[in-house]
């Protein structure tokens, strides 16, 4: 018998994504709301059916383009008429808010949750490539105190402190980090959405120039405009909506170590371990189960760490996983962010991987759909000390 | 790095929280909070101890001596004034298990470092209208 997590007493109703580029030059406001109407339409609702919102990362947080619409603008716009919301960036991890939206609706406080994430990087930042707003240009403060007066000043330099940890005490090399760049540039090619679908092969990874040891261009992900929406339901009423319902089997939030990105006690467990384990403890369903895995390649490292932490592959062997990329290709054993990841479709911050995983499960993957026919998903989102995570499926309690 | 213009920093703020770190080169100490009933340092700097919980706590000099946990060397210049490449390292403390901060590693080639090198610490002094501080930075160990 299963054991049922109140998680279990929501699904994910529909799902919506507005165009994405790497510079649209579109009012993200406008964006947004594409993916919204989309979502609301996919679950067959009405936009009077909704109840809720959530959303990450509300405002100010987060450089040019970090977060292209409040939930105040939204609701405001769609004349939403809402018994809860909420936004906010302190939370494990961007799919938090959707977190958030299960307990809200779990807590009674609503039944059809709208969860968004809407980008506009690409835009904000023009042509001048990833460089720090003016706000963070000056005098360093609260956690940035410890790290901008030593030039670490992107969470790159902070996650290159991992990889290199990782290489340092399991020999992972580079040519087994490349093969989550080359994977998901692969995938990509079959994704109309994506950023980058040019080939990459693992010579072009280890040919691109050196951002901050070990991690190299291709390590990092793709400034994009873009939005990201999710209808989340309550179980006894999506039997009303169009779409599938895809399950919520389980989700993890915890954070047990330090909530410092440079203080973790264990550096090669940076990413999401209590959080992963926690998801674990509440379902029946175990790491051999999953199908297909989803999971924050922000840089291309937190993808492997979260193969450990997730527990997909054992600590310490994901270097050995990964060599050669046949486990992870979409007819392998395990395949990974089919869409081709932040890496390659997309900074779109954590709802892609949602989003993808969501349409895997519903065989909805068109010429990435994934060889298998998965029932099991695990996603991922997040690294340092704000990590949260996901196992969907289309198990019906 | 030997060179005397110093390279662009942002510079820290200077609270009641945070003086005694960037302040006590000035002496030539790396003072870094300790907890005055269990002997327990914490960084960054918070007004309690995470063992006893304890309020009392108040900086106290370190050895200065420390060991490379990992490090990164950055080619991105994040900043126009920004001057790379830099080595950026989490420095261990033999003080305490898990004592680690992040600094800079210089007087060194980038290339030559490697997780478990010795170092030690070493001042940069700075100034700006909040007054003086001395930033700690971390070199190649010399023979004890």
């Amino acid at each position: 018998m299963p054991r049922n997590s109140v998680e279990t007493t929501t699904a994910v109703t529909g799902i919506g994504q507005s165009d994405v580029g790497r510079r649209l030059g579109i009012d993200p406001l406008s964006l947004t709301l594409d993916a919204c109407m989309e979502a609301i339409a996919d679950a067959g609702l009405r936009v009077e059916d909704i109840d809720g919102l959530s959303t990450y990362p509300g405002p100010g947080s987060g450089g040019p383009g970090f977060n292209g619409a409040n939930a105040y603008e939204v609701i405001d716009a769609m004349r939403l008429s809402v018994d809860w919301y909420d936004s906010g960036m302190e939370t494990p991890g961007q799919l938090g808010s959707v977190m958030k939206a299960v307990m809200a609706i779990n807590a009674g406080f609503a039944t059809h949750v709208l969860c968004y994430r809407s980008v506009w990087e690409g835009s904000a930042q023009g042509t001048g490539g990833r460089q720090l707003g003016a706000a963070q240009a000056t005098r360093a403060s609260g956690f940035a105190q410890w790290t901008s007066p030593y030039g670490s000043l992107s969470a790159g330099n902070w996650i290159a402190l991992y990889a290199q940890a990782h290489m340092d005490r399991y020999g992972t090399t580079s040519e087994q980090l490349g093969q989550i760049a080359v994977n998901a540039r692969r995938n990509a090619a079959l994704n109309p959405k994506a950023i980058y679908t040019d080939p990459m092969t693992l010579d072009d990874y280890l040919a691109s120039r050196m951002i901050t040891t070990p991690l190299r261009l291709f390590d990092c992900d793709a400034p994009c405009d873009g939005a990201t929406a999710f209808v989340i339901s309550r179980r006894d009423a999506a039997k009303d909506t169009a779409s599938t319902p895809i399950t919520i089997e389980a989700m993890g939030s915890a954070l047990h170590d330090r909530a410092a990105w440079d203080q973790f006690s264990d550096l090669t467990r940076s990413v999401g371990s209590a959080a992963a384990d926690q998801m674990w403890s509440r379902t029946d369903l175990t790491p051999q189960d999953v199908d297909l895995a989803e999971l924050y390649d922000g840089f291309s490292i937190l993808a492997l760490l979260w193969l450990e932490a997730m527990r997909l592959v054992p600590f310490g062997e994901a270097g050995s996983f990964l060599e050669g990329g046949a486990n992870i290709a979409r007819d392998g054993i395990l395949p990974l962010n089919t869409h081709g990841g932040q890496l390659s479709a997309g900074r779109l911050h954590g709802y892609g991987f949602f989003h993808e995983a969501v349409t895997q499960l519903r065989g909805e993957g068109g010429a990435r759909q994934v060889t298998s026919t998965p029932t099991v998903a695990a996603v991922a989102a997040g690294g340092g000390n704000t990590c949260g995570c996901f196992l969907l499926s289309t198990r019906e309690l | 790095m030997t060179d005397q213009a110093a390279p662009f920093r942002i510079l820290p703020e200077l609270s009641d929280r945070s003086r005694h770190f960037w302040t006590g080169g000035e002496v030539g100490e790396l003072r870094i909070l300790r907890c005055q009933d269990c002997g327990y340092y914490l960084h960054p700097p918070a007004s309690i101890c995470p063992k006893d919980r304890s309020r009392n706590v108040a900086p106290e000099a370190v050895s200065g001596r420390g060991t490379v946990a990992t490090f990164t060397i950055n080619h991105q210049r994040w900043m126009p004034d920004l001057e790379v490449p830099y080595v950026i390292a989490l420095i261990s403390l033999p003080e305490q298990p898990e004592l680690r901060l992040t600094t800079n590693l210089v007087n060194c080639e980038p290339y030559e470092v490697h997780s478990g090198m010795a170092v030690q610490v070493l001042f940069e002094h700075r100034s700006d209208d909040q007054g003086e501080m001395w930033i700690p930075l971390f070199e190649p160990a010399q023979e004890a």
